[in-house]
């Protein structure tokens, strides 16, 4: 028996068209997993109203999917009782659309997507419901190894590490976005080429952290605008496990930049962060040994300009905003560097233009440099500077980040 | 009722592509040889491919079908595993010294998870609860799993996953439980990628180098495959790199089985190429720097993973290492390895505790 192309065709739409929303229910969990497995490449795979009480992880490895809620309070897909899985969703298929949906209290991260040659976050929340806690999970949003991140319109809060978090990818937009009581807000570490802007990162531990880290298959964080972003009252405790980088970032730390090269940031509004509104340190400041020989520990070509400052810097907080309200007394400056430089990068007694930090008018914007260098052998040694003259000037403006159509 | 039709038709359609697409070396109308397709939609029932005569639970190997063991296996929460491996006639998998084999396309490997009654007497029985297939087909490998039923008279394939509830008798002859995982399609790909590709991870040179109780008496792995016909290309057993049997002393030092044991467990996502390659942590046996395989090293996206500790592995300091701390844990987003398991390895753990204690500070 022969059966006709068409004929198939219409037994496909007919199915299709049963194939409705996958409601709330004891089986939505294997609902939702055939679906994530059986789709075909690009189709959408609806989610209906209410709250889905899964137990373990989902995963979605077919490109082009298009995982679709009915609204970020209305669409909730809950961790609460999870009992296996490393996080709440994992994707790994290119060009994967998620949205208008929200992932609750996982286990671990809320959505990571790993690999990925595109990847839509849209309208999605990522929460844990019982507010900042060491026990929440690491990331609410985590894209990594990834090219072409869109995040927009999102959500994020209490993530114990990273509300949005970006991590050793290419090409990547954060945008109007809200990050609240995670320990950061929004973190990009060890990105080639990252643009944040229009986002709200407030009552974190740290507002946007711009990262490079070592010992890692992608290193050489660079080329990251954060800008138009409003950056305030980042005054939650640090809730970080230790261990984790971030369980290093001082309580109320508005923007941080730490070993990455090339990042502009500009035209934000920074206020009420109790550290300082901006930190712009090497990694050896962290604390921690370097044992990696090609990773390079120094923030380089650093340009802050245009930005609004407000208060801040009232009550500096953890080992390093103690260490500098000793050092140098309260209210910390608005725009705080550790003064590390790569000696070995100089020429004719100083670093070339293009290596250097830049600040310039940004308004009501005050300044140190604490020297970090000799105040950690000798802090009555320490050459503190306050001359945020000495860093007027301007680098060559950052190319804005274009996404590719798929 | 349309829609009913219409789907009776589809499958009518599928069938006749299923049937060109068969592989089984027999001549045609073999109903007793192995049956494994490469194309169309996978079979319902384990009992279709033919892999065992007999009784299906009692694993009786169809002609063609070989059995194997590991020197080090995966931890499943205490479940026995029964490996085979079939081959379409006439074809062979190439030796390779640090991947998995080169295998020919319609190879299969076919592995069972069973809990005995009790873990001290096999001879009180078992329940059979999952049979899981790769299947070399031309451009990939799928992975498919086939769930048992209770009566242990057959398996039906399961997409999705699911859960069973097991016990039986431990060692020491305690009652135990647990929820048992059965992976869906996503999760069997949580371990088996490399390169975003599915790939066996078992079947190396240095984890088949071993002695197997064949029906016709012991040999060598390497040298039964290769006079069987499955393997071409590989040395003399002696000349193959041979890894430790994790809990036999004889077989190594504390660091050659502990780093067994870490390879077999951890390195299918904890190297370059894996799933865990964004955490710098390569577990892989053949990795020579201390800091890549943990020591001294920070942690990177672990979260509360870290347990509050500083580094992956500090020397002489176990219960200072996130490595222990991530063992010990039966907690979802703490735990590693994030799959299979439920329940903690007390066998092996005593001896990764012993290797890291033995380490000596690292300038």
């Amino acid at each position: 028996m022969r059966i006709s192309g068409t004929f198939l065709l219409v037994a496909c739409l007919a199915l299709a068209a049963h194939a409705g929303a996958i409601k709330p229910g004891p089986n939505a969990q294997e609902e939702i997993q055939e679906a994530l497995i059986t789709a075909k490449p690009g189709a959408t795979i609806n989610l209906g109203e209410g709250t889905f009480d899964l137990k373990m992880g989902l995963s979605l490895d077919i490109d082009r999917v298009k995982l679709r809620g009915k609204g970020p309070d209305k669409t909730i897909l809950s961790f609460k009782n999870q009992n296996a899985g490393s996080e709440g969703l994992i994707v790994t298929g290119s060009g994967v659309v998620l949205e208008n949906f929200a992932v609750e209290d996982s286990k671990g991260d809320a959505i990571k997507t790993k690999g990925c040659k595109g990847i839509t976050f849209r309208s999605v929340r990522a929460e844990w419901t019982g507010g900042p806690k060491e026990t929440n999970g690491s990331y609410g949003f985590y894209p990594v190894e990834s090219e072409n991140v869109l995040i927009e319109k999102c959500v994020a809060i209490g993530a114990s590490d990273a509300g949005i978090y970006v991590g050793q990818s290419k090409n990547i937009v954060v945008r109007q976005s809200r990050a609240e009581y995670n320990v950061a807000g929004i973190e990009i570490e060890n990105c080639h080429g990252a643009d944040v802007y229009e986002c709200v990162a407030t009552k974190n531990t740290g507002g946007i952290l711009v990262f490079d880290m070592p010992d890692l298959p992608v290193q050489g964080g660079r080329d990251v605008r954060v800008f138009n972003n409003q950056v305030v009252d980042n005054d939650t405790q640090n809730f970080a496990p230790k261990g984790n980088i971030v369980a290093t970032v001082p309580t109320g730390t508005g923007i941080m930049i730490m070993a990455n090269n090339n990042v502009e940031v500009f035209e934000n509004t920074l206020s009420g962060n109790q550290t300082t509104n901006c930190l712009i340190v090497s990694y050896l400041a962290s604390g921690k040994e370097i044992k990696d020989p090609n990773y390079d520990p120094y923030p380089e070509g650093i340009y802050i300009h245009s930005n609004k400052f407000g208060s801040g810097g009232n009550d500096p907080q953890g080992d390093l905003g103690g260490a500098l309200s000793e050092l140098i007394g309260k209210p910390v400056p608005d725009i705080v560097w550790d003064g590390v430089i790569d000696t070995k990068k100089m020429a004719g007694g100083e670093l070339p233009k293009d290596l250097r930090i830049y600040i310039d008018g940004n308004q009501d914007a005050d300044f140190i440099n604490f020297d970090l260098m000799n105040a950690l052998s000798d802090p009555s040694k320490a050459k503190i500077s306050r001359d945020i003259a000495a860093h007027a000037g301007e680098l060559p403006r950052l190319k804005p980040i274009k996404l590719a159509r798929r | 009722m349309r829609f009913v039709k219409y789907v009776a038709l589809a499958t009518t359609a599928c069938a006749t592509i299923v049937l060109l697409g068969q592989v089984h070396a027999a001549k045609k109308g073999d109903a007793s040889a192995v049956n494994v397709r490469l194309s169309g939609s996978a079979p319902k029932s384990l009992s279709e491919y033919r892999f065992f005569v007999g009784n299906l639970a009692d694993l009786k190997p169809n002609e063609g079908v070989v059995p194997y063991d590991l020197n080090t296996p995966l931890f499943s929460d205490y479940a026995t595993k029964y490996r085979h491996v079939w081959m379409p006639k006439g074809t062979s998998a190439a030796y390779h010294g640090e991947d998995a084999f080169d295998f020919p396309v319609g190879a299969t490997l076919i592995k069972t998870f069973s809990f005995l009654h009790d873990l001290r007497d096999p001879a009180k029985g078992q329940r059979i609860i999952e049979t899981r297939l790769l299947i070399r087909k031309k451009k990939r490998w799928d992975a498919l799993v086939y769930l048992w039923n209770d009566e242990q008279t057959e398996a039906t394939l399961k997409v999705a996953g699911t859960t069973k509830d097991v016990t039986w008798i431990d060692r020491n002859g305690a009652e135990r439980s647990s929820n048992y995982i059965v992976p869906n399609v996503n999760q069997c790909k949580g371990c088996h990628v490399v390169d975003k590709k599915i790939v066996p991870i078992g079947p190396k040179a240095r984890n088949l180098n071993r002695n197997y109780d064949y029906a016709d008496g012991g040999a060598n792995q390497l040298d039964h495959w290769t006079q069987a016909g499955y393997l071409t290309g590989a040395p003399s057993p002696n000349a193959a790199p041979k890894l430790a049997v994790w809990n036999d002393s004889s077989s190594g030092t504390v660091d050659d089985r502990a780093r067994a044991w870490l390879e077999i467990n951890c390195a299918h996502c904890h190297n370059p190429r894996g799933p865990a390659n964004t955490s710098g942590l390569d577990l892989r046996f053949s990795q020579r720097d201390p800091v890549k395989w943990g020591v001294m090293k920070v942690p990177v996206a672990a979260g509360r993973g870290s347990g509050g500790r500083s580094y992956d592995i500090v020397p002489g300091k176990p219960d200072e290492s996130i490595l222990t701390y991530r063992l010990e844990s039966t907690e979802p987003g703490i735990m590693m390895p994030e799959l299979p398991r439920r329940l903690v390895d007390e066998d092996s753990l005593p001896l990764i505790k012993e290797w890291i204690a033995s380490m000596h500070d690292v300038k």
